[in-house]
């Protein structure tokens, strides 16, 4: 089911004194294709959650249309959408076991969808399956581990055959390692379902890794959409090159002068066709190579040697962090000598933003 | 955890209040049990120097009193009635003062104002709602007979006047009268915890019943209620003990007659029977009745919490 958003925007009436509104999702125009993992990124207080929570119908847009498919959804009830929402904490029926926890929903079908108890048992087990509960049907969720109630809670928004399912920070509540799993878990039941999935994180990592089109918000705000690598290798933004990448990326202040991009006293690369002006410039870590002839001249704190790769934390006077964090590969690290690194920053790993807007400023444009 | 060396100044912290519950609440716990066990035991013969033997004695003299037998009857009636009605109206009043916003603050003072009202007061007001009454202040001197609030109601709508709570009323009459008037005054405070509990409810259960197109009266029965459970076990088991204690509810509506005019006593309840016995100076019975009630109430108590482990979750 393919999902369209419209001009999708919410204005929530503000309580405190200043009484002004806040506007949580400004003008939310976006096109989610059919059979897709779609994730919707941004930090807290970015509108995401509240998009995710319009998309379910809890929350009506103050403007801006919906479509499932063709079907203008925007003024339907949630219960009518044929979504599955899998919230932030699971909100699991303490109460009842896995399986009436599947059930559950499944009770409520009315009318010509409505099952006999054979097949909401059959049902139960198939989503079951799908998540891999089957076994643990007869637990209550609290004898479960987290990892164990967020599959539980899959299976309870899948149980209905829902067309859309919906995930609100699914990993969030998971420890690092349990998160990697579940990551990987959702993309395969993505995956063997087939169905058009939006979820919201703020980990940046979680949703490159998984995505098929990450969408970037920021105080309800599209920054970019399109694939994780492409937004990774061609932010739009200053913010949007920060908030992608672990590492994040070093920014520095400098300029543009005669065609040349210059931090300090460095030249680093090449700007042609670029008018003069004050930039931020943003490198990736991985941007840098150790090079005798190098033209980035930066002061070697420290050495951080991680097995396959070696980081190296350098001053710049031209950072906007205190240090600078480059990543080289480990067997290049004997070109170091001394205190003073010598770099050559690659073509494709460095980004100049203009001042002002925070736009990026494409080079050779 | 307070070390070793640190605990005696823990113990003289407490030592103030330990003080006052050994004396106003151990020892005459344990003095109950001695006066229930020593036979025919009265106060002012003990004062006297008169010794009393040890025996059972005092529990066959309660259990064989038919105004034991009338009194315990009367108050597990009163308990059974009003318990479930009184909870399962706080219920109900509560899920609705939780929807609504307009007015709900209000609302929720209204409903607890008779908490913090005497239950004499209102033992007295409810008696004149019920009470047929006649005067020779009419403007004539003639007689002027009011039959109350609720049966001049019922007379608007064309029933018959009835005789609540005077005298010739009917037993029947009397205990739905103490009925009424019992659940009214339990409402505020089992409204109280289970709006508290409903607050406390995640809304995110209400949000994913939603989008699973949950009908209201599932949600209340599948979700709301057992979720609510433990606050409901708790007012049903302290309703339990409430009822079996009721005394001066009778009091406010009928006075100490604990009865219609005609029927002195008929009301009586096992709170009740004890403060007669004590009053008649006859300790060793009040206090045996007193451990009667007390064992009544543990045990309606203990089957209630067995029960509950396998009703009530979390």
């Amino acid at each position: 089911m393919k999902v369209t958003l419209e001009n999708l925007t919410k204005i929530f009436p503000n309580k405190n004194k200043s009484g002004s509104e806040v506007i949580a999702v400004n003008d939310f125009t976006y096109e989610i294709p059919s059979g897709k993992l779609i994730g919707l990124l941004g930090p807290s207080g970015c509108g995401k959650s509240t998009s995710l929570y319009m998309i379910s119908g809890l929350q009506k847009p103050s403007s801006g249309k919906i479509y499932f498919g063709d079907n203008d959804v925007t003024e339907l009830s949630p219960e009518h959408r044929k979504i599955g929402l899998v919230f932030q904490n699971y909100a699991l029926y303490p109460h009842m076991t896995v399986m009436q926890n599947i059930l559950f929903p499944l009770q409520n079908l009315k009318g010509e969808d409505k099952l006999t108890k054979d097949q909401m048992i059959e049902r139960a087990y198939e989503v079951a399956k799908i998540v891999q509960i089957d076994e643990f049907m007869d637990r209550k969720p609290s004898e479960l581990s987290g990892g164990q109630q967020q599959r539980v809670a899959i299976a309870r928004a899948l149980a209905k055959y829902p067309e859309v399912l919906l995930l609100d920070e699914p990993l969030s509540n998971l420890d690092a390692r349990l998160r990697l799993q579940t990551r990987e878990e959702i993309k395969r039941i993505q995956t063997q379902t087939g169905i058009t999935t939006i979820f919201v994180t703020h980990d940046q990592e979680e949703a490159m890794s998984i995505s098929d089109e990450i969408v970037v918000m920021k105080l309800g705000v599209i920054q970019q959409t399109g694939k994780p690598q492409e937004v990774y290798d061609n932010p739009a933004n200053l913010f949007v090159a920060k908030f992608l990448g672990t590492p994040p990326i070093n920014v520095f202040e400098g300029k543009v002068e005669g065609g040349k991009v210059i931090i300090g006293s460095d030249t680093v690369a090449d700007a042609a066709g670029v008018a003069d002006q004050e930039v931020w410039i943003g490198i990736r870590p991985e941007g840098f190579i150790l090079d005798s002839k190098g033209t980035m001249n930066c002061e070697v704190q420290n050495v951080e040697v991680m097995g396959r790769d070696v980081s190296i934390v350098s001053k710049h006077e031209g950072s906007v962090n205190p240090t600078i964090r480059s990543i080289i590969d480990a067997d290049f690290i004997s070109k170091l000598k001394g205190t003073e690194a010598k770099f050559t920053i690659k073509k494709n790993k460095i980004f100049i933003f203009n001042k002002e807007t925070e736009e990026r400023i494409r080079i050779g444009e | 955890m307070v070390d070793n060396k640190q605990q005696w100044k823990a113990w003289l912290y407490l030592a103030p209040a330990l003080v006052l519950l050994l004396i106003f609440t151990v020892w005459p716990i344990i003095n109950t049990v001695r006066m229930s066990l020593l036979e025919n035991y009265s106060g002012l013969r003990a004062a006297a120097g008169e010794t009393f033997k040890f025996g059972f004695n005092n529990f066959i003299q309660v259990v064989k009193y038919k105004q034991f037998v009338q009194c315990l009857i009367n108050t597990i009636l009163l308990t059974v009635l009003t318990v479930p009605i009184s909870t399962l109206l706080a219920l109900v009043i509560s899920v609705c003062l939780n929807s609504i916003k307009f007015l709900s603050r209000f609302l929720q003072t209204i409903f607890f104002l008779p908490y913090v009202t005497n239950s004499i007061a209102i033992g007295m007001v409810f008696a004149a709602m019920f009470n047929i009454v006649g005067s020779f202040f009419g403007t004539q001197n003639e007689i002027i007979t009011t039959a109350g609030i609720i049966n001049n109601v019922i007379e608007f709508f064309g029933g018959h006047r009835i005789n609540w709570i005077n005298a010739g009323s009917t037993y029947a009459a009397n205990i739905a009268v103490m009925t009424i008037y019992i659940v009214w005054n339990a409402l505020p405070f089992k409204i109280l915890i289970l709006l508290g509990g409903l607050q406390s409810v995640n809304k995110q259960y209400y949000d994913a019943a939603k989008v699973d197109g949950t009908s209201r009266w599932r949600v209340f029965w599948r979700i709301t209620v057992p979720l609510l459970s433990p606050m409901i076990i708790y007012v049903v088991i302290t309703g339990f003990i409430g009822g079996f204690k009721e005394y001066s509810s009778i009091v406010g509506i009928f006075g100490e007659t604990m009865g219609p005019a005609d029927a002195s006593g008929r009301l009586n309840t096992m709170v009740g029977f004890i403060y007669d016995a004590l009053k008649t100076n006859k300790q060793g019975r009040a206090s045996a009745a007193a451990l009667i009630l007390f064992g009544i109430i543990l045990v309606v108590t203990l089957v209630q919490l067995r029960w509950s482990k396998k009703r009530v979750h979390y």
